[in-house]
């Protein structure tokens, strides 16, 4: 699940992706969260067997990504009760939505748990009916 | 053909099912197939279910391009359920290179003047994701109109919209400036939030801008301290900070807008005070918000005490044991230090304590703080735990702390000894790793510290003496020993224990480094020329220096082979110049007469037209003054074999030969290392003399020293002539230091030759022998005047004479 808010090529973007997550993984415990990729700064935070990775460039405070990331994973939580990978894959789109929600054109929205989840509630019972 | 329906989750679950690559794109072309067939079909009814279940593939990496034309179809369609899946694919798959995207444009409009809150936000969020520079301006009026909505939803997502299409056109910030002020008397949080994203951006972008939202510092100051100091509404407040997001945003703003302005800047002093006193760091989101501060208080035109707290609350950061925050605390400080040095001396321990950590970028940031911090009161203590740490750290550090600490010796060593220590220190652990001038600086060190000549030769000796792996080492140890080989069998001193060394066991080592697999040619060169050093400063006999020699004078390495000759050469022919070519180097002062050889061998080259077999030193050609100005001054044999070093370097001998050399063909390409005093000899002087002999000629006698001068006229060229001057000393006292300088008149060109030393012993010992040439075009008289000084029985005599009674053969 990827989400871009610059526009990069779509063949590029496979490449990125493969880069970024073999960087990822080759980090132990021990190593802080804050990578540098080329010219930007890769925040990531792994969740059981969840990573979560958020490419920013250099005038983003690290930090304030790095309780954004905390942030989503419980707004997933929220919504789909004790979030697994699993709840991610079957649920594609509404963690699109969730993180359409939270995050505009690369910059944060909102982040009140009840007003993200709204729009969500009214798009499960149009679906119901 | 019936397409088999599958609901998404029933394909994901067959996805997973698939226990290899190859099954698993079997089901997902099977699938693909059926939806390209239902695409082309048009359900309607399931056609969103069939673009889910292709996004599902685009994720997993299956091209999914054919999607696009069913998005827009699905876009258009009245149904929410439709639109949303549409403008999801709209965002994975479309993009600006793809020519479809701009056929979305119009849907969007549609669905943006509609006023149903969910399609709207649907419509902003995709044009802020995917938009481009077209769309933007198409659609910028209704992106306005939007800012001034009633529902907060939708406002918050136009003002991020808003922001998206100012990025990828510039001239649209125009529009979007005027709404600006209104929305930022939000009290909806995202709003607010948005609007500040946008004000920054807008900022960012336009100084005009800029200047217009200074005026919203009081406004943007007062919501900030609202929100600091009225405790969490429980909304938006994540783990007891309220909205930090908000603060982080409003507090980026304030260091955009104070930035290089006073007033601002003076405005927001006291609310940054405020915020970095009350705000909590115990957790992560405090963390962020004080981080935030930190960097605004440096950024603006801020107060002394301010930047001090700033520089504080970094170091309360440092121990933190959340490695998270030591690596942004660090990284701040490392920009802060070339400003604030004081203020971060104060956490120097703590820094130097983070060299220790596990992650290597953690350290790499520790390292380059502590080098930055070293200054001339603390630099033994900073030396002393950067060298443990050099022991102790991952190898790609390894040449950044080697030549860091090699860098802070220099600049800061409060003694030369000490200074030596370090560097031994640093190029016994790291070697390897330290940079190619590093031995060259050294060398210059001790060479230019007299006192320490026989401390530095011991250690040396003793480094060497363990392990020849290293060789930046190897090479100095090896000069080092060469020069002050004397010294170091003399068996006394008192600054290192006493240390028997033989000659054998000196000769010995060398002939190891010589031979070790390990050395690199150019360690080896140092190795051969301090060998050769050794047989004129070690007292037994030179056999197993000679044999060496001839050993290595057919070696297949051109650089040493070419030595090994030379020093044969020197060795069987010219031995009585022996001693004086290899003398010790003089002290050497840094960059001084390195700098000047450089200038005067240019100067050389030009004018060593003719055939000359040894290269020769400076001459000076004085117009006005027929003696004054050309005088040609002797400099120490020792320079100006470094000089004529560096001339042979631009001659190409081999056409200039004509006796037998045994190395042939050969480039002659020594480098003029400073500890190198080799001179090329390949033929030293003395073109045969056949024609007449001319009588020598007596010019000087003084308490028994006499100077005697011989001519040679050699035959093939008429204007040449060639004068050797003698001196002998027949007393009871040595004459040492002993100068001679020639002037003569102007028509004249004269060249100086090397002396063979500047010593006559007494009882009539070795004589002093110095050519000149002289070149008279004009066939002028001769004649030549004559400037000594010497030391002769404790006095130092100076005397100048002319020398007009020379025989007309000389000249004519």
């Amino acid at each position: 699940l990827s989400k871009y808010y610059e526009h990069v090529e779509i063949n590029k973007r496979r490449l990125l992706e493969t880069e970024v997550i073999k960087s990822c993984l080759s980090r132990s415990n021990e190593q802080c969260s804050f990578i540098d990729y080329k010219d930007f700064k890769l925040i990531y935070q792994q969740y059981a067997a969840v990573f979560i990775v958020v490419g920013v460039n250099d005038t983003e405070n690290e930090m304030a990504i790095y309780k954004f990331i905390h942030n989503f994973v419980e707004v997933l939580d929220d919504s789909f009760s004790r979030v697994s990978e699993l709840d991610i894959m079957f649920n594609l789109d509404k963690v699109h939505i969730i993180l359409d929600e939270m995050s505009l054109s690369g910059c944060i929205v909102e982040t009140n748990w009840a007003r993200i989840l709204v729009p969500l509630q009214i798009l499960d019972k149009i679906l119901d009916s | 053909m019936v397409a088999s329906s599958l609901k998404l989750q029933e394909l994901i679950q067959e996805i997973r099912e698939a226990k290899t690559q190859a099954q698993e794109r079997e089901v997902i072309q099977k699938e693909c197939a059926h939806i390209r067939a239902s695409f082309r079909d048009g359900d309607p009814l399931h056609s969103h279910r069939q673009l889910a279940k292709l996004l599902y593939a685009h994720m997993l990496g299956y091209p999914a391009h054919f999607g696009q034309m069913e998005c827009l179809k699905l876009i258009a369609s009245p149904r929410f359920t439709d639109k949303r899946v549409g403008y999801l694919g709209a965002m994975l798959l479309l993009d600006e290179r793809q020519d479809a995207h701009l056929l979305i444009t119009n849907s969007i409009k549609n669905d943006l003047s509609q006023g149903i809150e969910a399609v709207q936000g649907l419509a902003l969020c995709t044009l802020s994701a995917m938009g481009s520079a077209e769309m933007c301006r198409d659609l910028a009026p209704e992106v306005e109109k939007l800012l001034l909505q009633p529902s907060a939803y939708v406002r918050k997502k136009a003002v991020l919209t808003a922001v998206h299409m100012i990025r990828k056109v510039p001239e649209l910030s125009d529009i979007f400036l005027p709404p600006c002020a209104q929305l930022l008397h939000e009290r909806h949080h995202g709003v607010l939030l948005g609007t500040v994203t946008l004000i920054t951006e807008l900022c960012e972008r336009s100084p005009a801008a800029l200047k217009h939202f200074r005026k919203v510092v009081p406004q943007l100051v007062h919501t900030l301290r609202t929100l600091v100091v009225t405790g969490c509404s429980t909304e938006h407040s994540v783990s007891g900070v309220s909205d930090p997001f908000l603060q982080v945003q409003i507090l980026r703003l304030l260091r955009i807008l104070g930035r290089n302005h006073e007033e601002s800047s003076e405005t927001m002093n006291d609310l940054l005070a405020q915020v970095a006193t009350n705000t909590d760091a115990s957790r992560n989101a405090g963390s962020a918000v004080l981080f935030e501060t930190v960097l605004t208080i440096m950024d603006i035109r801020s107060a002394a005490g301010l930047r001090v707290l700033a520089v504080n609350i970094l170091g309360r950061f440092l121990l933190n044991s959340d490695r998270n925050i030591r690596y942004v605390a660090l990284t701040s400080l490392l920009k802060l230090v070339q400003s604030d040095h004081s203020a971060v001396q104060r956490h120097r321990p703590t820094v130097v304590e983070c060299l220790q950590e596990p992650d290597a970028s953690l350290s790499r940031r520790a390292l380059e703080l502590s080098l930055a911090l070293v200054n001339s009161s603390n630099v033994r203590t900073m030396t002393q735990e950067l060298q443990g740490f050099l022991e102790s750290c991952p190898p790609d550090l390894r040449a950044d702390c080697a030549s860091g600490i090699l860098l802070a010796a220099e600049r800061f060593a409060p003694t030369k000894r000490w200074h030596i220590d370090t560097i031994l220190r640093v190029l016994t652990t790291a070697g390897t790793y330290v940079r190619d001038d590093a031995v060259a600086n050294l060398i210059q060190l001790i060479g230019g510290a007299q006192e320490l000549h026989a401390y530095s030769v011991r250690r040396l000796y003793s480094a060497l003496a363990e392990d020849i792996s290293q060789q930046p080492l190897v090479q100095v140890a090896a000069w080092c020993i060469g020069e002050y080989g004397d010294l170091l069998l003399e068996g006394t001193c008192e600054e290192t224990e006493p240390l028997q060394v033989e000659e054998d066991m000196v000769l010995t080592l060398l002939e190891r480094v010589l031979q070790s697999h390990m050395s690199l040619p150019a360690t080896r060169g140092y190795a051969l020329t301090a060998l050769m050093k050794l047989s004129t400063r070690l007292h037994g006999d030179n056999n197993r220096i000679c044999q060496v020699m001839s050993i290595y004078g057919s070696c297949q390495d051109v650089e040493l082979q070419q030595r090994a000759v030379e020093y044969n050469a020197l060795f069987r022919k010219y031995d009585h110049l022996r001693a004086a070519v290899l003398e010790k180097m003089p002290l050497v002062e840094r960059g001084g007469p390195q700098v000047n050889e450089e200038a005067k061998e240019s100067k050389e080259v030009a004018q060593l037209s003719e055939a000359a077999p040894v290269p020769t030193e400076t001459q000076v050609r004085g117009p006005e003054d027929p003696w004054g100005k050309s005088m040609v001054q002797l400099p120490c044999p020792a320079l100006t074999l470094l000089s004529s070093l560096q001339a042979s370097k631009l001659l190409d001998l081999l056409d200039l030969l004509d006796g037998p050399s045994e190395n042939a063909q050969h480039p002659p390409p020594l480098d003029p290392t400073p500890g190198d005093t080799l001179i090329h000899l390949l033929d030293l002087p003395c073109a045969p003399l056949p024609s007449a002999p001319i009588p020598n000629l007596k010019v000087y006698e003084r308490e028994g020293l006499q100077l005697t001068l011989s001519f040679v006229r050699p035959p093939g060229t008429p204007t040449l002539l060639l004068i050797t001057v003698t001196a002998t000393n027949t007393s009871g006292g040595d004459v040492t230091h002993f100068i001679c300088q020639v002037a003569v008149p102007k028509s004249f060109q004269l060249q100086l030759q090397a002396p063979s030393g500047d010593t006559v012993p007494a009882q009539g010992g070795l004589p002093m022998t110095q050519l000149l040439r002289i070149l008279n075009p004009n066939k002028a008289p001769l004649r030549l005047k004559l400037r000594l000084t010497y030391d002769h029985f404790g006095q130092s005599v100076q005397e100048i004479f002319e020398v007009n009674n020379l025989p007309v053969e000389t000249w004519q």
